[in-house]
């Protein structure tokens, strides 16, 4: 599956539809340092309002990925966790530390706007 | 899926899915049924979201570390309260200190070492047997409420 990266204003948008596999999201990540590089983007939002299950080895590539966005000195915002996805993140141990998150599209891009120098 | 699902909430509920090779497909397709099947039996979402992420751990262990075995659900009943049972079992590696392993935090995959502790929380019964040069059968159920 091919995960398409949207722009909004500055930022960079990836909705997550339907069942990731694991190779989708290394060529995701891919894609995006690619995109970032190219158009400066100045923030990344990664939405997974479609996405039913985050077990640990996908809250890792999510994790890796936020930190790679880091690296190149622009903030990711992870938005649209399902209740219930964020419930078994807890109880597998996993809060995804490091990672800003947040409801829902709008809030996400309002907290990037907020970071924006 | 959804009517093989069907079908299998009965007396003869059961369905078993093959692991062969490195292919990750089957943990999108094993995840499907879980949730699936705990979705027929009358299990709440966030139930449904805990079985199906318990087995995609347990599904791409043998994926990463073994490479070959066999998932089995079963539909069951005790004392009147219906559950999901899961058993996985490959013909892999197996694991040396199952103690450490159920401890979590450890992993020789460049992992969190959650997975087999975080499913061991989702589920409401675990067990991991292991055997060096063998393999390994891990053995869950989670229960309606
Ligand atoms: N089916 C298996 N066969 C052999 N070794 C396994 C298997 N499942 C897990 N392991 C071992 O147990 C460790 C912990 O597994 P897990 O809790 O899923 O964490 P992770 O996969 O992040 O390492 C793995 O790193 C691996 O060494
Ligand atoms: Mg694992």
């Amino acid at each position: 599956m091919n995960i398409p990266v949207l722009q909004i204003e500055r930022f960079l948008i990836v909705s997550v539809q339907g069942e990731l596999k694991d190779n989708d999201v290394t060529a995701l990540q891919q894609n995006l340092l690619e995109r970032l590089r190219r158009t400066e983007a100045a923030g990344v939002l990664i939405d997974l309002t479609a996405v039913e299950v985050v077990d640990s080895y996908m809250g890792r590539l999510l994790r890796d990925t936020a930190a790679m966005i880091r690296l190149m000195g622009v903030p990711t915002v992870v938005v649209g966790l399902r209740p219930a996805v964020a419930v078994t993140l807890v109880e597998l141990g996993l809060d995804l530390p490091g990672i800003h998150t947040d409801l829902n599209l709008e809030r996400g891009l309002t907290w990037l706007r907020t970071q924006m120098r | 899926m959804a009517e093989n699902a069907n079908a299998l909430v009965g007396d003869t509920a059961s369905l078993s899915i093959n692991i062969q090779g490195r292919d990750e497909m089957v943990i999108v397709t094993a995840r499907g049924a879980a949730r699936e099947l705990s979705r027929e039996l009358g299990f709440g979402i966030v139930d449904q979201t805990r079985v199906a992420t318990a087995i995609s751990e347990i599904i791409r262990n043998v994926v990463q570390y073994a490479s070959e075995g066999e998932v089995q659900f079963r539909v069951i009943e005790e004392n009147g309260q219906p559950g999901l049972e899961m058993v996985v079992v490959d013909q892999g590696p197996g694991i040396a200190d199952v103690e450490r392993v159920l401890r979590g935090g450890y992993s020789t995959g460049n992992g969190f070492g959650r997975g087999i502790s975080g499913a061991r929380t989702l589920m409401d019964d675990f067990e991991l047997q292991s055997e060096v040069g063998r393999g390994t059968r891990v053995w869950m159920r989670k229960w309606l409420r």
